[in-house]
């Protein structure tokens, strides 16, 4: 095992579900041909000024409280300074002193199940660059698009709580999970509207200094910063162990060789001058700012899923599965009104429907099964008018065409057989047609009954309910 | 009198009772800048063509039976740091040449559609940094009373626009006395209002929490007017302010009675010549001879403001002033190989001497290690500059004083002596450390060049501030007095 500790610091930026941009009415959209959403001032043009969009401050505000931060009651924005063609201004408006947020905390569960508090340090709005292209040759464009779209930045607590690639990427699970569910943001790794930056060092086992850290850059999914981190902590590891010295340096994933490759050595402190920007007037929170913005905040995961496990009565590992994400969330509960079993949607909701809306790359968002549709299937099913087997069947033919399962059960005739005479008579039936079969279940191989009733069931295309077929089938052959 | 020698309210009395027309005023005015501007100097473009469009359009109005504001057919300048769309915006410096702005500042919509003639973009220091006109990237101006003088700056080229003849008005812009001191050089009216009372939107930044635009007049009714057409919020500047815009000639009653007025004995320090010193002091007895009180108050911190300035003008200016990297408008370096080395060939290439030096300063200010020694002692002592102000306020209505220490300079005379160079600013610095209003008017000449008198009011005092400006200049002549070239 390794002799080192591995201590993990994050740094967070998400993209903010605003329309408008941070400062200028450009819409806040992905995509599009270059350039097409800009103006005087998100291009930087001589003499435009910002003007704070409001909702941008609210979102921020509302994830600060969401990760049980303290909140600024006056803050300041500051123009970070630096030279770069993607940022047209020549500085880029941020905050330093005073964040909206700070001094937070999350807690994470793993995958033992244990939990852990993940500390915060702050929770800030700043405005994205634009996006510079290399495009061949000693030439490089540059698309102003994404300059000035509201960011937030958020920073975990210096000494850091995060210790492993598993607590990296449980940490970021539960981070944008609460994103989502605030509507902040939509989280979405992949096309950078959620970045993670992981800075690593190791340090031997019980030392009390820190290593050289080294941050990771360009990890778009969970499992590139899972593996980001593990890659990492070995080269760190492994360049130790031979005597060599680790560079604080800035790295970059490649995810499609699974390793990381050197960006550029931050030995040198870089200067920001960071100063209060004065085309803004300082943000002022009242108590009742705070107080409301406290009130409108949504249930959250960890209160959900609590909240499933006593309301509903499912367990507690189909509860998280549950409330993972907003809209499942909503849906069961749409689902699991009165008069239907909520475990048995529950089910559904965690087992079969989870497994079409994965097989068909969905969301449950954009399925054509109502909650109300999955509620009434389960209503028929419980009832006795279609079998369990059939009942998954339907599901299938619900997920596929929007109808609804009584439509699907009388179109196809799939209701239960009541009839005991009928399917009796398939019984007798398949015990003709197999002798040695027969022969075997009365030799003592009791395996055998389950082909016998897997026969009838087909004879009667599932509608027959497999408790009355077996209990048929022993009183014939006993 | 011809035309272009009379003042807006004139005008726009003749024009709107159709006595004359629009047209023949930009004609007028058109005609004077041909005749003058060869040794004036004071455009860096004229919009000829546009200018008599839009007298045109106004003509048009009138005849049509339609009501115009009082701005409306007059020919007005404006500073080369405001955006126009369409017409090259240079700020005096190479950088800019080129650039024709997609907009137009907030300042010109509004006088665009109160049908404002716009005769051209005037000089000024390059990016509004000097007290001469003469470090304009482009061409020195020169004063209309006498053209071997610096007109002041840096807005020298609109206030030598309306001194000369060559607009009936203009607008400037004023971080540190940009519109005060060249005004009392060229023996005009020049009022820098409130910070917040004017949008700065398309206004080109050199420190944006001092930076305000306002007028520059041949009177006080003529300020009152101009400065009614461009104050109010605008929804594209954050630290514009919400409040309504009053009639400011309604202010103009000629009522000093009990008008308490402060003399702050450090504005009469060394460096103010003795001609200048008593023509104010002349000008406070006049103000007491109509009903007002005067009495001597202190502003101590006041001496501070010059060196306050040159920490946190320059710092605001080294952040404002990055965004020119060749990148996205005006000048490029044609010698580029990296994207640092554009940014390093294009500045270096575009910017002048001053604006250099001031960058070097302001970066320095704000660097680590230095921040809390410069930039932040500095804020604290502007709050200090400003608390003077909030006392004497508590007990004056207005504040007087000499805009400028002296009067015009030769041109050539300071440039090698930057210390005295910003010595002329001394007076007028305080006013945008404190965010208040300020004005300049004649009040006198000394050896045949115009002498500044500045009063100074709480923040949105305008009025009580024209009020005291009109009855004086009322009581006196010297604004009926014309440079003769
Ligand atoms: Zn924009």
């Amino acid at each position: 095992m390794s002799n080192y500790e591995t201590v993990i610091g994050m740094e967070c930026h998400a993209e903010l579900l605003t329309e408008s941009k941070m400062f200028c009415a450009c819409a806040n959209e992905f995509g599009g041909a270059p350039n097409t959403r800009t103006c005087p001032v998100c291009l930087g043009l001589p003499g435009s000024l910002p003007v704070m969009n409001k909702l941008a401050v609210e979102l921020v505000l509302r994830t600060a409280l969401a990760l049980n931060c303290q909140v600024s009651r006056d803050c300041l924005f500051a123009r970070k300074n630096y030279f770069y063609p993607d940022i047209p201004k020549g500085y880029q408006i941020s905050q330093y002193d005073d964040p909206i947020g700070h001094s937070g905390y999350l807690d994470i569960t793993l995958e033992d199940g244990s939990s852990k508090r993940v500390h915060i340090r702050r929770v800030h709005l700043e405005e994205d660059t634009g996006k510079l292209i290399h495009a061949g040759g000693n030439e490089s464009e540059v698309d102003y698009n994404r300059s000035g779209v509201p960011l937030m930045e958020i920073v975990t607590e210096f000494p850091p709580d995060l210790h492993s690639a598993e607590e990296a990427r449980a940490y970021l699970e539960k981070l944008r999970t609460i994103l989502v569910y605030l509507n902040v943001s939509d989280g979405k790794m992949e096309e950078g509207h959620l970045r993670a930056e992981p800075n690593l060092s190791i340090r031997p086992v019980g030392s009390d200094k820190f290593g050289v850290k080294t941050e990771i850059k360009n990890l778009n999914s969970f499992k590139s910063v899972f593996k980001g981190v593990q890659y990492e902590v070995e080269r760190q590891s492994a360049l130790l162990d031979e005597g060599g010295v680790i560079r604080q340096e800035t790295l970059g994933w490649n995810d499609l060789r699974g390793e990381t490759y050197h960006m550029r050595f931050k030995e040198e402190e870089q200067e920001y001058r960071y100063f209060p920007e004065p085309d803004l007037v300082p943000l002022h929170f009242e108590d009742a700012d705070i107080e409301a913005a406290r009130a409108a905040l949504p249930e959250l995961p960890d209160a959900k899923r609590e909240r499933f496990v006593t309301q509903y009565g499912v367990r507690p590992y189909d509860a998280a599965v549950l409330t993972s994400s907003r809209p499942t969330a909503d849906y069961y509960e749409a689902a699991a009104t009165d008069g239907v079993d909520p475990k048995a949607i529950a089910n559904y909701v965690t087992g079969e429907l989870a497994r079409l809306i994965n097989a068909s790359n969905q969301e449950i968002s954009q399925i054509k099964i109502t909650p109300a549709a999955l509620r009434d299937l389960i209503v028929l099913r419980d009832s006795g008018k279609i079998t369990n087997g059939v009942a998954k069947t339907v599901l299938e033919k619900m997920f596929e065409t929007g109808q609804s399962a009584q439509e699907i059960v009388e179109a196809e005739g799939l209701a239960a057989v009541d009839d005991e005479g009928a399917i009796a008579a398939e019984v007798d039936k398949v015990i003709a047609a197999n002798p040695d079969v027969v022969a075997k279940i009365l030799a003592g191989n009791d395996k055998s009954m389950a082909f016998l009733t897997g026969q009838v069931m087909r004879a009667t295309k599932g509608k027959a309910r497999p408790d009355v077929v077996n209990r048929l089938l022993a009183e014939r052959i006993k | 009198m011809e035309l272009f020698e009379l003042t807006a309210h004139e005008l726009s009395e003749k024009i709107q009772s159709k006595e004359i027309s629009a047209r023949e005023v930009t004609q007028s005015v058109l005609d004077r800048v041909e005749s003058v501007e060869p040794r004036v100097m004071s455009y860096v473009t004229v919009t000829r063509d546009q200018a008599l469009a839009q007298a045109d359009v106004v003509d048009a109005k009138i005849a049509a039976g339609e009501t115009v504001s009082p701005a409306a057919g007059i020919p007005l300048a404006l500073k080369d740091n405001l955006c126009t769309i369409g017409v090259e915006t240079t700020c005096s410096s190479k950088i800019l040449r080129g650039f024709h702005p997609p907009y137009d500042a907030t300042v010109v919509e509004k006088l665009k559609s109160a049908g404002s003639v716009f005769v051209g973009k005037a000089n000024l220091d390059e990016f509004a940094m000097g007290s001469s006109t003469e470090n304009s990237a482009l061409f020195p101006t020169h004063n209309p009373w006498n053209l071997d003088y610096v007109p002041g700056g840096s807005s020298g080229g609109s206030t030598a626009s309306v001194a000369a003849g060559e607009a009936v008005w203009s607008l400037g812009s004023d971080t540190g006395g940009s519109i005060r001191q060249p005004a009392a050089y060229c023996g005009v009216v020049g009022l820098k209002p409130t910070y917040g009372r004017v949008s700065r939107y398309g206004l080109i930044a050199f420190a944006s929490s001092l930076d305000q635009i306002g007028p520059i007049t041949k009177d006080v009714r003529d300020a009152a007017l101009l400065l009614g057409a461009i104050s109010g919020h605008d929804p594209m500047d954050s630290t514009s302010i919400v409040r309504d815009v009053p009639d400011y000639t309604k202010a103009l009653t000629g009522d000093v009675k009990g008008l308490r007025i402060g003399v702050p004995k450090e504005y009469f320090a060394q460096g103010v010549e003795g001609v200048i010193a008593d023509a104010v002091r002349a000008a406070v007895d006049k103000l007491v001879s109509l009903g007002a009180i005067a009495e001597e108050v202190s502003l101590p911190h006041s001496e501070y403001a010059l060196p306050t300035y040159y920490i946190l003008a320059p710092a605001e200016a080294s952040s404002n002033l990055a965004r020119y990297d060749g990148v996205r408008f005006g000048h490029r370096t044609a010698r580029a190989t990296s994207h640092i080395d554009l940014f390093e060939k294009t500045r270096e290439e575009g910017f002048g001497p001053e604006v250099k030096q001031r960058i070097m300063l302001g970066t320095y200010a704000l660097s680590a290690g230095y921040y809390d020694a410069f930039y932040l002692k500095a804020q604290q002592v502007r709050t200090l500059i400003k608390q003077d102000f909030d006392k004497v306020f508590e007990k004056y209505d207005v504040i007087l004083s000499p805009t400028a220490p002296t009067v015009a300079f030769p041109i050539g005379q300071k440039t090698g002596d930057p210390l005295a160079m910003k010595l002329s600013d001394v007076l007028t610095i305080p006013a945008n450390m404190a965010g208040i209003p300020a004005i300049s008017l004649p009040c006198g000449f000394a050896d045949g060049l115009p002498i500044g008198l500045q009063i100074m009011a709480p923040a949105f005092g305008e009025e009580v501030l024209l009020r005291a400006a009109h009855a004086y200049e009322q009581a006196t002549d010297w604004h009926t007095r014309r440079a003769s070239l």
